[in-house]
C-alpha cells in the first residue's frame, strides 16, 4: 500500500509522485466502468488531478482513524465522479482495494453515487445535485462552533451550477464569512444534454461567485503546481476571521487521458472494450509520460 | 431559447433516431472512433426501443395544439424527450440541472394559458420537486404535467439517492393532484392523450422504458380511471399492481394458474377500487406488489380503499419494508426484493396459504433474500478481471 504523503507538494519528486497516482486512478476509472459494464468515465477523469492533489498532497486526513473530529472534510457534490475517488481512499487504506471488485453489484458498497453509510472515507452522501455546498456550510459551522476550523472542501460540477440551491448556499456562506469553506468547481465544459456552453450557459461563473462575495482563484485543473499553489493561497488567507469562502475554479477536460473521447459530452457515460480499452490506458500512459 | 446544437453532437445523431424509430437502432455508431463492438457511450445505450413514449407522442399533439410546450433538466435523452425536439426545437424548453427552477415555471407557462410537461427523473421531479408540485401547480390548479421516469428502484445501481420509493406517499397527499402510473408504452400514450385538456396537475409515475407491452395498442389501453383486470382468472388471489410491476405480476400469474387474478392501477389518485371491489369473493385475499416503500405507497391505497367500501379482506403488501434499496444491476434488484415474476408467485403461493393476514415481511424473507444474493453471487459474470493494488509506475 502506498504511503500517506502529506503536505510534501511542491518539489520534482512529489510531482512525479501525483503524476503517478493519477496515472493510476484513471486506469482504475477506465477499470471500475468494466467491472460494471457502464461508468461516469468523462466527469470521473475530468476531476482525478484535483482529487489526487487533494487527498496525496493536501488534506489533514487520518484513513486509520475516519472519524478524527477536527479532520479535514471533502463532499463530492458532483457524486456521480465517484470512480475516480474510490480508487484513492481504497489506496490510503480506508477499505481494501478488493472491495473495487464488486463496484455496482448486488448489495456493494459502493454505488454510481457514494454512501456516506457505507463507504470509510466518504464525508457525505450525494447523487442528486446541488446539495453539497449547503452541507459543506453546516460543516464550516460546526468548526467554527468548535473552534476546530478544519478545511472543508465542497467539489461541484459546472453543470451543476444550475441548481438554485447552489446559489442560496453561495450567499449564506459569504454572508457569514465562512472562510474554511473551500469550494472546487470541475468546469470540464459538458453535462448530460451536451457542452454546458449550449445547454445552459452559465459564464461567467467568475464573476458570479464574485458577486456573491466570494474569493475566486482561476487554475488549469491538470496542473498539480497550479491546483497546489491555489490551495495554498487559499490556507494563508481562510485564518483570518473576516475571510470570504474560497473557490478555485478548474479549468478541465471532460474524460481527460483517453485522447478519443476527451471533451465530448457523450462519454459522461460510457463503456471500453477490448481494443478500445487497450486504447485508452495507453493514452492515460502516453500522458502521464508528460 | 435552445442554442441550436453542432452537427457532430447528439443532435446528428438523434436525428438518425427518428429516421429509425419503429426498428432497432442499438447498431448506432458512437461519435468516438471506437474499434470494439461493447464500447459505447450514452448514444449508444440510450436509443434502443422504449416505452417512453413521451417525444414523440407529444410532438404528435403538438401539431394539432400550440400550448403544448416541453421541459427537461439536462436529461432530454434519458428521458426521451429529444424526439419532440427534431419537429418543434423552439419549444422544448432547456433548464439544465434546475429542477425546482423547472416545475416552477412550468406552472408560470399554465398560467398563461400553455399546456407544459416537463421531464426529469422521479427522484427529483416527486421528492427533490414535492414542494413546487404543492404549491405552485397542485395549490393554483396548473395544468401542469410532470412526467416522472426512472420511479422506484429502476436506477439500479445509480444508487439510492437515484431511488424513488416515496413518490407516490409524499404526492397521494396533495389535493388537486392527479397521479397517473401507466404500465407499458401504449397505456401511457393513450393516458398522455387522454389528459391533454385535463385541467389540473398530473403526475406521471413511468419507468426506465423497458417495460415489455401489455396492450396490444394505445388505442385498447386504459385511460385514467378505476383499475384494469388485465388478467382474469379466479378470485382466490388478487395481484393488484402499478407501473413496471404489472408485467411480472402477470408472468407471476400465469405460473400459478387459473386462480389468480391481477389488476393494473394506472390511476393511483384518484384511487377507484370500485373493479377490484367487484372481484372480491368471500376467501379471497390480495396481494400487492410496489416498486416503492410500503408505507403509504400502494398498498396503503388500496387498503383504504377496500376498507371505505366496507369490504374486509387480507391485504397482503408487497414492496420495500420501510428500508433504502440497496443497490445493484435493476434485474437483480428486482430478484432480491422479491419484485420479478419469480418472487411475486412465491409470495402469492405463500399468501394462499397463509392463516389470516401475514405479518409485514413474513411472506418474503430475509432467508428469500440471502438464497436470491447467492444464486447472484454464483452465477456473476466477471467481467474484467483487474489488479487493484500496488503501485504502477506511469
Amino acid at each position: 500500500m502506498v504511503e500517506l504523503q502529506h503536505n510534501r507538494a511542491g518539489t520534482a519528486n512529489d510531482l512525479s509522485f501525483l503524476g503517478d497516482r493519477a496515472a493510476w486512478v484513471r486506469r482504475c476509472v477506465v477499470d471500475l466502468a468494466a467491472v460494471a459494464g457502464s461508468g461516469h468515465i468523462g466527469p470521473s477523469l475530468s476531476c482525478t488531478d484535483i482529487l489526487v492533489s487533494l487527498y496525496y498532497g493536501y488534506m489533514n486526513i487520518d484513513p486509520k482513524n475516519p472519524g478524527k473530529i477536527d479532520r479535514d472534510r471533502f463532499i463530492l457534490s458532483k457524486g456521480h465522479a465517484c470512480s475516480a475517488l474510490y480508487p484513492i481512499l481504497a489506496d490510503l487504506g480506508y477499505f481494501a482495494y478488493d472491495v473495487l471488485n464488486d463496484f455496482t453489484q448486488l448489495h456493494s458498497i459502493l454505488g454510481d453515487h457514494p454512501n456516506m453509510l457505507k463507504v470509510p472515507g466518504i464525508d457525505f452522501s450525494s447523487g442528486s445535485l446541488g446539495h453539497g455546498l449547503a452541507i459543506g456550510i453546516g460543516m464550516a459551522e460546526a468548526g467554527r462552533f468548535r473552534k476546530t476550523n478544519e478545511r472543508v472542501v465542497v467539489m461541484l460540477g459546472d453543470g451543476e451550477l444550475n441548481e438554485g440551491q447552489i446559489w442560496e448556499a453561495a450567499g449564506y456562506a459569504s454572508a457569514r464569512n465562512l472562510g474554511s469553506l473551500l469550494a472546487i468547481v470541475d468546469k470540464n465544459h459538458v453535462q448530460v444534454d451536451g457542452n454546458t456552453k449550449d445547454v445552459l450557459n452559465f459564464e461567467p461563473i467568475d464573476k458570479k461567485f464574485r458577486a456573491f462575495g466570494w474569493h475566486v482563484e482561476e487554475v488549469n485543473g491538470h496542473e498539480f503546481t497550479e491546483l497546489l499553489a491555489a490551495l495554498g493561497r487559499f490556507d494563508a488567507r481562510r485564518t483570518s476571521t473576516d475571510a470570504s469562502p474560497t473557490v478555485i475554479i478548474a479549468d478541465t477536460v471532460s474524460g481527460k487521458g483517453i485522447p478519443f473521447i476527451e471533451g465530448m459530452a457523450e462519454w459522461h457515460i460510457g463503456f471500453l472494450a477490448g481494443t478500445d480499452y487497450e486504447r485508452a490506458i495507453e493514452g492515460i500512459n502516453l500522458v502521464h509520460k508528460g | 431559447m435552445n442554442a441550436p446544437l453542432k452537427a457532430s453532437t447528439w443532435y446528428t445523431r438523434a436525428k438518425h433516431m427518428t429516421k429509425t424509430q419503429g426498428k432497432t437502432v442499438r447498431d448506432f455508431r458512437p461519435l468516438a472512433d471506437l474499434k470494439d463492438g461493447r464500447s459505447f457511450d450514452m448514444a449508444g445505450r440510450d436509443s434502443g426501443e422504449s416505452a417512453l413514449v413521451s417525444g414523440s407522442v407529444l410532438a404528435d399533439l403538438a401539431r394539432e395544439d400550440e400550448r403544448i410546450v416541453l421541459g427537461t433538466a439536462d436529461l432530454q435523452f434519458a428521458t426521451q424527450m429529444v424526439q419532440f425536439r427534431f419537429e418543434f426545437p423552439e419549444r422544448l424548453l432547456q433548464f439544465g440541472i434546475s429542477e425546482r427552477n423547472m416545475l416552477g415555471a412550468a406552472a408560470g407557462l399554465a398560467s398563461s394559458g400553455y399546456i407544459p410537461y416537463v421531464c426529469t427523473f422521479a427522484c427529483f421531479a416527486g421528492v427533490l420537486g414535492f414542494e413546487n408540485i404543492k404549491t405552485d401547480m397542485a395549490y393554483p390548479q396548473m395544468p401542469v404535467r410532470v412526467l416522472a421516469t426512472h420511479a422506484g428502484i429502476s436506477m439500479g445501481f445509480f444508487a439510492t439517492s437515484h431511488h424513488a420509493t416515496e413518490d407516490i406517499g409524499a404526492l397521494r397527499t396533495v389535493a388537486n393532484l392527479m397521479i397517473l402510473s401507466p404500465s407499458d408504452g401504449p397505456s401511457y400514450e393513450a393516458m398522455l392523450r387522454a389528459t391533454k385538456d385535463h385541467p389540473g396537475p398530473i403526475y406521471f409515475r413511468l419507468g426506465r422504458g423497458r417495460e415489455p407491452r401489455i396492450y396490444e395498442s394505445a388505442q385498447v389501453a386504459p385511460t385514467p380511471g378505476a383499475s384494469t383486470l388485465v388478467r382474469k382468472g379466479g378470485n382466490k388471489i388478487l395481484i393488484v399492481a402499478t407501473g413496471a410491476m404489472v408485467y411480472p405480476a402477470i408472468k407471476a400469474a400465469e405460473q400459478l394458474g387459473d386462480d389468480v387474478s391481477v389488476f393494473d392501477v394506472h390511476t393511483i389518485k384518484p384511487f377507484d377500487p370500485s373493479t377490484i371491489v367487484e372481484a372480491v369473493g368471500t376467501d379471497t385475499k390480495i396481494l400487492v406488489v410496489e416498486e416503492h416503500n410500503v408505507e403509504g405507497g400502494l398498498g396503503s391505497i388500496v387498503r383504504e380503499g377496500l376498507f371505505d367500501n366496507c369490504v374486509h379482506v387480507p391485504v397482503y403488501k408487497h414492496g420495500l419494508m420501510d428500508e433504502f434499496a440497496i443497490i445493484g444491476p435493476p434485474a437483480h434488484l428486482y430478484q432480491y426484493y422479491g419484485l420479478d415474476a419469480a418472487g411475486i408467485a412465491t409470495i402469492a403461493d405463500r399468501l394462499a396459504s397463509a392463516s389470516g393476514l401475514p405479518r409485514p415481511s413474513s411472506l418474503w424473507t430475509k432467508q428469500d433474500r440471502d438464497r436470491v444474493s447467492g444464486e447472484v453471487a454464483a452465477n456473476r459474470k466477471v467481467r474484467a478481471k483487474v489488479t487493484w493494488a500496488g503501485r504502477q509506475s506511469a
